[in-house]
């Protein structure tokens, strides 16, 4: 059969393993909220969970769906279809798609035209992402038992171990937000030679000092907008604030984004 | 005679059908680029694939297999189950699920915790999934609009939009327990060029590690 990154069978194959996906949370999606009516849960924490969860994930969704793009360009649209619906962060799959590239003799601003290319990269982002396709179903329960008996033993050190782990994770992604602001202080050369790799690597884009505060000012906005939201729904009793106030500073947070990368990019 | 049904518990059904599920998209998903060779009858180019997988297997697998321990714990049964297989787990199902619990009030370790976590990630996988098949059946018309410039720098500042809002609510009502870890990671993300955005997902466990080690010692201590 004539190959080309956008065959009609490939994008076949692909929306079949996508449904397959959806099916999977659809049917959790529905046992979960059946368990929840027999234990006699709020229903309207149910309806609210899942319209805040909706609105939440667009944003995020659409930077996935930018990955795609980028990614078309060298390996059809099929393709990173698969890979970012399925598993795929866009980090891990744009170097795993590079790295194939290159393996190969290619670059990924050209479209690949032999079949043989195609299924090498396929094959490569497939087996970079299998571990927790592999593990999860192994490992899940008895990671999840360890909890239990975490519970049993002292439920107040639980809830704290909980909270103790989501802030261990948020502090790494803080000090990830501060993690180029030396380049405000460093020497002419050192910060020479970060400007010229940054370009190497964005297609001779131009790296400022101060383009390292963009990242800090963003989550010091977000996390006003929050604050605000927070205050203002306490105060004025309005519920709905609280509801959507994640999506609503993640976005004031991206917007702002752009005026900071104008005046400090 | 009446029925004798083993009646399972509601997280050890959720145990069972995540592993159904998990192993027929395993399979699936291994499938694809088999089929692929079969219909357009090629082999891979084995030296190029061997390369490949060379540069990406070692960091992957051994990123993956942290991952699994990291947040299967935070992201309860159902939810580890679904998030494993859609992906963006630190970007957006965590995130999606944290604030869920928090607005719903309940812990990750109860069943209503793993209820409002299920649902709130399986909301967030069907909503982005049909994002992406909207997208890509719009590609032509959308891809100025989505590699427009004037947009980049609003993705590319989606992490720190996201924590932001995400750490103000975690922080505010876990001062104590926020001092330490958030300057630990402040200085070392500071004083070592080494981390950035390709290894921050290393760091994450360090950070967990370390959150619950100052956990523990405050609460021995009475001071949490």
């Amino acid at each position: 059969m004539n190959f080309n990154v956008n065959h009609p069978l490939i994008f076949v194959m692909v929306a079949i393993i996508i449904l397959v996906v959806i099916g999977q949370s659809v049917f959790f999606l529905i046992k979960a909220v059946k368990r929840a009516k027999e234990k006699g849960m709020d229903m309207s924490i149910i309806k609210k969970t899942i319209s805040s969860s909706a609105i939440f994930t667009i944003a995020p969704a659409i930077s996935i769906l930018i990955g795609v793009v980028a990614l078309s360009k060298s390996l059809g649209v099929a393709l990173p279809w698969l890979r970012l619906s399925v598993i795929g962060s866009l980090s891990y799959e744009s170097v795993a798609a590079e790295r194939a590239l290159e393996a190969l003799g290619l670059s990924t601003g050209t479209t690949i035209t032999l079949a043989s290319a195609f299924v090498t990269v396929a094959w490569v982002m497939t087996l970079g992402i299998l571990i927790g396709l592999i593990l999860t179903p192994i490992l899940t329960k008895k990671i999840q038992s360890g909890m239990k008996t975490l519970e049993k033993k002292d439920k107040r050190w639980r809830d704290i171990f909980q909270d103790a782990m989501f802030m261990g994770m948020i502090s790494a992604f803080l000090g990830f937000v501060f993690c180029d602001i030396t380049n405000l202080f460093i020497s002419d050369q050192a910060f020479a030679k970060i400007a010229e790799k940054f370009a190497a690597n964005n297609d001779g884009a131009i790296l400022t000092r101060t383009a390292s505060l963009i990242p800090v000012l963003v989550f010091f906005s977000s996390a006003v907008v929050m604050a605000i939201l927070g205050i203002l729904s306490k105060k004025t009793k309005a519920r709905w604030l609280t509801d959507y106030a994640l999506p609503i500073s993640l976005v004031v947070g991206m917007a702002l984004a752009i005026p900071f990368t104008m005046w400090l990019g | 005679m009446k029925k004798e049904k083993v009646q399972l518990s509601y997280l050890d059904s959720v145990h069972r059908d995540g592993k159904i599920w998990g192993f027929s998209i395993l399979a699936i998903i291994l499938l694809f680029p088999t089929i692929l060779c079969l219909i357009f009858n090629v082999l891979p180019n084995f030296e190029a694939l061997g390369k490949g997988l060379i540069a990406v297997l070692p960091m992957y697998w051994a990123v993956g297999l942290v991952e699994i321990f990291t947040y299967v714990p935070m992201l309860g049964a159902g939810g580890a189950y679904l998030s494993f297989v859609t992906g963006n787990i630190s970007n957006l199902k965590l995130p999606c699920a944290l604030d869920a619990m928090e607005k719903a009030g309940v812990k990750a370790t109860t069943e209503e915790g793993e209820i409002i976590s299920t649902i709130s990630i399986a909301v967030s996988s069907i909503v982005t999934t049909i994002i992406i098949i909207l997208g890509v059946i719009l590609i032509v018309p959308l891809t100025p609009v989505l590699s427009s410039e004037t947009l980049k720098p609003a993705f590319d500042q989606l992490i720190p939009a996201l924590f932001g809002g995400l750490g103000v609510v975690f922080v505010a009502k876990n001062v104590k327990l926020a001092i330490l870890p958030c300057a630990l990671m402040l200085i070392l993300f500071i004083a070592i060029p080494a981390l950035n955005a390709g290894t921050v997902g290393i760091m994450v466990p360090v950070s967990v590690i370390f959150t619950i080690i100052v956990a523990r010692i405050m609460y021995k201590k009475g001071i949490i």
